[in-house]
């Protein structure tokens, strides 16, 4: 293959393609296999050193040889050259594939054109604030190499940054115009692939003694909402999740009902928010307590969780509303108060015996509630991150040995204490408590707010709600969870800050994200629609957008052209300096004509004004050497002369 | 096709610049996509619909921002030409075959250097590379392939670049009226015997040689084969260069003559002969005269005499 020599790849450009590749795929690094890392820096130090002693790229069959492994090991990997994770992998070895056949200039921009795309396969693993930061250096170092690949040799690297960084400049107000205006559709155009979402963390739909705890150690935010009014009190948030109605005497689990509307009846007036999920790959919402109106795409299941059609896997935000008073389901269908007092036979015989005992005792429910919570407030419970195994009776153990356990052991075994005692219970999880932000004014709730609590149905009632864990620990429920555990429990760091400034910090970096969530990556068809109809534009269909987008990119470009366009009028810095001295001269009465030459000048003040001609003439001397002399830069001699004038 | 070339003749100005400089404006600028162009067009889209499906919100803000980036670079490559000075220069003859050469001074204005300006004088004709420093000058010399001799005007050029971002092609076509004087291509063959001239009273020396008779300074017109180096070089080199005079002797003169060719041969072959006669007899220092049909060039030697004969060669019968 030979390549004209107008079109080969100039030996100083290889430099700048090997920064260009490195800075696109280096944050792949974390996430991908380290056999495909450690290929791909194989690759690139083969390639580097090959620039480095001027040898012969590889010919075409080595080559074809290392494609072929790299599928080889790409479809070992990922079951599949397609696909999210596969794709990205194969665009990163193509990558460094390329860096080993920099022949020509078509090559070079191949590569710049792969590393423009692998900007973008960078967003399916973080959309957060640094990312964007980094693509953005890493986007002008990119567009920096295609300047140089054109402008050749003749301006230094910083020159070639510096100009890269003024054509990314002008082009981010055609960004955000676009941004705002292009026509938005909802994706996905096609099914997305297997691995598209994966690894995120959340409730689950069962609960075993450990599981929430586990959770709570994750400091991770798990939604926001922002309400209308100032926020409830803290101890009105219980934000329902998934409800375990089936119990195996470890493990409890939801049962699938039959979809029957829940009926609930406000005695409160409903007060509107919104909320902004994480994704967390199931499909409910986390809605407070209880859901009064739903949008269109929801549903409420009989169990008054609130799920939406698909699963959650981005953030989402939903506007809803809640009751915090109400009463729920009080005619309950017999079939479900039935399921609701099962208990697994022959385990946790002990506190059977207990609720048995009880029930002699006591006949109303809500006399045994009390006796269950005044069970668990007197001495012996205590409430921790960090309970004791269990063992084959896990209630028992618990009640009767150990003692201590965090919000699943306390609501698994009131449950189980209720339903023995003939009382139809159930578990409720779900995140309590959330913190508000100052800054924003956004209610932030994190994993660590993950809680479990019990709902019993009283006649009249309906269910009631009971939290077993308020009874141990009223903290948790007040304050948070931070405040509950005594010091020396494992808590995630962010959350038991307890320092001002850094708490104050903390605060201000989460409502920047949140912003940035809520503005800029939540900015979908809706919010579109919104911005479109407050800028005047009501009922904007895509027609009307294209035409504004058309418009105002049409006028931009405008703008562009018109700098470009404008000479700025240059004076020689010498001739500056003329113009310096002659608004001295002109101080003192020496008014020098345009017409005038320098010489001209002087030799009309030997007659006129002999008492300047010596500081005159030397300036005058000095402007005509640094001006027209052959000696590079007078413009020193000049200077001082000036400032020596009267 | 009348209605083509006139839209041609409007759109491209088709029409000499004349010799004196130009300055480039917008209205003889065009601007178009390039194929590296095209395919950041299709990397875009590809980019967007992954932006769409996965629904990335910083996705679809990378790929705006190449699409400005993509604009601002139109505009940047059309800036890179606009405003541009472009002087004519002389072009020095050429023989036929050879590359003949149009310089071309152009200088910018601007605060910023302007890189990668190519010229090509036509479609198979190399392109030549150059780059303005900011406010500074640029020589560049946009080579043509001759092939016949005679005058040659330098055909329409284009100035083109894809500087900045080589996504678009900003290019211009400049035609000022520049010629340069192709020389036919010299054929070898003997020379022609030595017609002696002797003129009344000169003394034919036994062997041909002449006598030396003395200096005299150096004129442009001499051959530097007639200076006497040895001569000139005393005192230092003070001197100025002295030419050696030869005295008596008949002048033996040549006499490149038309009809001293085979008339069997086409017009432009007898005139390549002679052409080549011209170049050995400078090359033997030899005085040689010329005599065409209608055209007669009176013997001498020098640079200066032999660009005369092959001028008048070149444009023959013109």
């Amino acid at each position: 293959m030979s390549i004209r020599p107008a079109d080969a790849l100039e030996r100083g450009a290889t430099p700048w393609l090997f920064a260009a590749a490195l800075a696109t795929t280096l944050p792949h690094f974390e996430h991908q296999p380290s056999w495909l890392s450690a290929l791909t820096a194989v690759l690139f130090a083969w390639g580097a050193w090959l620039w480095w002693r001027d040898e012969r790229l590889p010919g075409r069959w080595p080559l074809a040889l290392l494609v072929a492994i790299a599928c080889g090991g790409v479809l070992f990997e990922f079951r599949t050259l397609f696909g999210r994770d596969a794709g990205v992998a194969m665009l990163v070895v193509f990558m460094a594939m390329k860096l080993l056949e920099l022949r020509s200039r078509r090559d070079a921009t191949v590569v710049v054109m792969l590393g423009y795309f692998l900007l973008l396969t960078h967003y399916f693993y973080s959309q957060s604030i640094p990312t964007g930061l980094w693509l953005l250096a890493a986007m002008t170092l990119v567009t920096a190499t295609l300047v140089r690949l054109h402008g050749g040799a003749a301006s230094t690297p910083l020159a070639t940054l510096r100009y890269a960084g003024l054509l990314m400049l002008q082009a981010v107000p055609f960004m955000i115009v676009l941004f705002l205006l292009f026509p938005r559709v909802s994706g996905p155009l096609w099914g997305l692939p297997q691995d598209a979402h994966s690894g995120r963390t959340g409730l689950s739909d069962q609960m075993a003694p450990g599981n929430i705890a586990n959770l709570a150690l994750s400091g991770e935010i798990a939604f926001r909402a922002r309400f209308a009014e100032p926020p409830p009190a803290r101890d009105k948030l219980y934000w329902r999740g998934p409800v375990l109605e089936m119990f195996d005497g470890k493990t409890w689990r939801q049962q699938v009902s039959r979809p029957r509307p829940p009926q609930i009846e406000a005695l409160s007036p409903p007060i509107a928010y919104e909320t902004t999920l994480e994704p967390h790959q199931q499909r409910w919402l986390l809605a407070l307590d209880a859901p009064g109106s739903l949008p269109m795409d929801l549903a409420l299941e009989n169990t008054l969780t609130a799920t939406a059609r698909l699963p959650i896997n981005q953030r989402q935000r939903f506007s809803l509303t809640a009751i915090l008073d109400y009463r729920f389901n009080p005619d309950e269908e017999q079939s479900v108060l039935k399921r609701n007092l099962v208990l697994p036979p022959a385990v946790n015989p002990r506190a059977r015996a207990l609720a048995e005992s009880w029930r002699g005792e006591e006949s109303s429910p809500e006399r045994l509630v009390q006796k269950a919570l005044t069970l668990f407030s007197g001495s012996g419970f205590s409430y921790t991150l960090q309970p004791p195994l269990l063992g084959e009776n896990p209630v028992d153990d618990f009640l009767f040995v150990t003692q201590r356990g965090f919000c699943e052991h306390y609501s698994s075994a009131f449950v189980a204490l209720m339903r023995a005692a003939g009382v139809p219970a159930r578990v409720v999880t779900g995140y309590q408590g959330g913190e508000t932000n100052p800054v924003d004014g956004f209610v932030v709730v994190r994993q660590s707010d993950a809680h479990a609590w019990a709902e019993v149905w009283l006649a009249g009632r309906g269910w009631v709600r009971v939290d077993p864990t308020a009874a141990v620990s009223p903290t948790r429920v007040e304050s948070g969870i931070a405040a509950a555990m005594p010091a020396g429990e494992p808590l995630p760091a962010l959350i038991q800050v307890r320092s001002n400034w850094l708490r104050t910090l903390q605060f201000r970096w989460e409502a920047i994200n949140n912003a940035w969530n809520q503005y800029v990556l939540g900015y979908n068809p809706q919010r579109q629609r919104e911005f479109l109809s407050r800028l005047g534009l009501s009922d904007p269909d895509w027609r009307n957008m294209a035409a504004v987008l058309g418009i105002v990119c049409g006028l931009m470009l405008l703008a562009v052209t018109g700098w470009a366009l404008y000479r700025r009028p240059h004076l020689d810095p010498a001739a500056r300096l003329w113009q310096n001295a002659l608004r001295r001269l002109a101080r003192r009465q020496v008014n020098c004509a345009p017409w005038e030459t320098p010489l001209a000048l002087v030799r009309r003040l030997e007659d006129e004004r002999p008492d300047l001609v010596p500081a005159v003439m030397e300036v005058a001397a000095a402007y005509l050497q640094a001006r027209y002399g052959d000696q590079p830069d007078q413009l020193t001699t000049l200077r001082a002369a000036v400032a020596r004038l009267p | 096709m009348g209605l083509i070339a006139e839209l041609k003749r409007r759109l491209f100005r088709w029409q000499s610049d004349g010799s004196a400089p130009l300055r480039l404006t917008q209205r003889r600028i065009f601007v178009l996509p390039t194929r590296a162009g095209f395919l950041f067009f299709v990397a875009l889209v590809a980019m967007l619909t992954g932006a769409i499906n996965y629904n990335l919100a910083l996705g679809h803000a990378l790929v705006f921002l190449l699409a400005g980036l993509g604009l601002v670079g139109m505009v940047h490559a059309f800036r890179n030409l606009h405003g541009l000075i472009i002087a004519p220069g002389r072009s020095q003859p050429v023989f036929a075959g050879d590359q003949a050469l149009f310089p071309l001074q152009f200088s910018s204005d601007r605060a910023t250097p302007r890189l990668a300006l190519q010229v090509q004088a036509g479609a198979d004709q190399p392109a030549v590379t150059t780059a303005v420093a900011a406010q500074g000058l640029a020589d560049i010399s946009v080579p043509v392939t001759t092939s016949r001799r005679g005058w040659l005007e330098l055909p329409r050029t284009r100035l083109f670049t894809t500087y900045p971002l080589g996504l678009f092609v900003a290019w211009s076509y400049l035609q000022p009226a520049m010629r340069c004087l192709v020389y036919p291509r010299p054929l070898a063959s003997p020379l022609p015997p030595l017609q002696s001239a002797p003129r009344a009273g000169d003394q034919l020396g036994a062997d041909g040689q002449e006598d030396f008779s003395g200096f005299r300074t150096r004129q442009p017109a001499d051959s530097p084969r007639h200076v006497a180096w040895k001569a000139s070089a005393r005192d230092g080199g003070q001197r100025p260069l002295l030419v050696k005079l030869f005295a008596g002797g008949a002048q033996h003169e040549l006499q490149l003559d038309w009809s001293l060719t085979p008339d069997t041969m086409t017009e432009d072959t007898r005139i390549e002969i002679i052409a080549g006669w011209v170049m050995a007899a400078e090359e033997e220092g030899a005085c040689y005269g010329l005599r065409l049909p209608g055209r007669e060039i009176p013997p001498s030697s020098g640079d200066a005499h032999r660009h005369r004969c092959l001028e008048a060669l070149a444009l023959y019968p013109g």
